[in-house]
């Protein structure tokens, strides 16, 4: 995993694909967002959906699931290497969540992550501020989901 | 039970939700699945993070506030869904044992110029605990259909 220093505007890595699955989208909104069109194959095609839908939080916390994995194998392998990893921050918060397209039962998502800023925080002078673009695409190649997350980075100085 | 409409939808404050009780086997259950880093699954690494202490997942958090909406009124409204998320903060951490209550506001209504028949409501949600400490504030938009006379007659 790297350090602040280490990243630059404009890297991009794919983290993975998904396929949703009926069950999958029905349990996930069960628990958390109970709407029709997300529970029911018949509500779905009657609704702007035109099918199954995944819930848009389950979409968005499945991207963190591939990102997180893949930051994963990242540490490890940085680890095997003898290399210092560096332990990002937690998130303060993300902007311009687009659900571009419905993601339906069966559908196979691929979702990136791309570095579109950095700066370093005047609050907190051994972190950075790097805001990343992560996107989904389905198997049509069609964007699907989109937003913009800011997260701290270390700074290699201040590991050292 | 009459279903909401754009209608129902004036900006102000719109009511307040909740609440949802988060223990800590629900917090590790959703880390281990959707977001499993140390600092939402292992108390001893999330001590020496920034949180300072085991907390939930941001998208945990944001999962609660969308069943928190649902069960305070959209699944009794004509929502067509929702095109996105304007923003997101996460500003203090979801803890074990929370009750999280959500405050919904309505901070623009507008008619679809695309689609008439719907209105594009705006809310702005804050997720509190107990205390009343605000832990994550989230801007949206969803899509709701205008009353028809058809619907009125019902």
């Amino acid at each position: 995993m790297r350090f602040f220093e280490d990243l630059e505007v404009g890297q991009r890595r794919e983290v993975g694909a998904f396929t949703f699955t009926a069950e999958a989208i029905k349990t996930f909104a069960a628990q958390f967002d109970p709407q029709r069109f997300h529970l029911s194959e018949e509500a779905g095609r009657n609704s702007l959906f035109g099918g199954l839908a995944a819930s848009g939080w389950h979409v968005g916390s499945v991207c963190m699931k591939l990102l997180v994995r893949d930051t994963q194998h990242q540490m490890q392998a940085a680890a095997a290497r003898g290399e210092t990893v560096a332990v990002w921050g937690p998130s303060p918060g993300f902007r311009d969540l687009r659900w571009v397209k419905p993601v339906l039962a069966g559908d196979t998502i691929s979702f990136a992550t791309e570095i579109v800023d950095k700066r370093t925080s005047d609050s907190r002078p051994n972190w950075g501020i790097v805001q990343a673009r992560q996107t989904g695409t389905n198997q049509h190649g069609e964007l699907v989901f989109s937003l913009v997350a800011t997260a701290f980075v270390p700074r290699r100085d201040a590991s050292s | 039970m009459t279903t909401l409409t754009f209608e129902d939808f004036p900006p102000g404050r719109f009511g307040s939700f909740g609440l949802q009780h988060v223990t800590r086997e629900d917090i590790l259950a959703f880390a281990s699945e959707y977001d499993p880093q140390p600092m939402h699954l292992d108390e001893a690494a999330a001590a020496k993070s920034m949180l300072k202490g085991l907390s939930g997942s941001g998208w945990h958090l944001c999962s609660l506030m969308m069943r928190m909406l649902c069960d305070g009124f959209i699944t009794r409204t004509a929502s067509l869904g929702s095109p996105g998320v304007n923003e997101v903060r996460w500003l203090a951490p979801l803890r074990p044992g929370d009750d999280v209550m959500l405050d919904v506001d309505v901070i623009e209504a507008r008619v679809s110029k695309s689609r008439p028949e719907t209105g594009i409501v705006t809310f702005k949600s804050t997720a509190r605990n107990a205390a009343g400490l605000a832990l994550c504030e989230m801007t949206s938009p969803i899509i709701v259909g205008r009353r028809s006379p058809l619907e009125e007659s019902r």
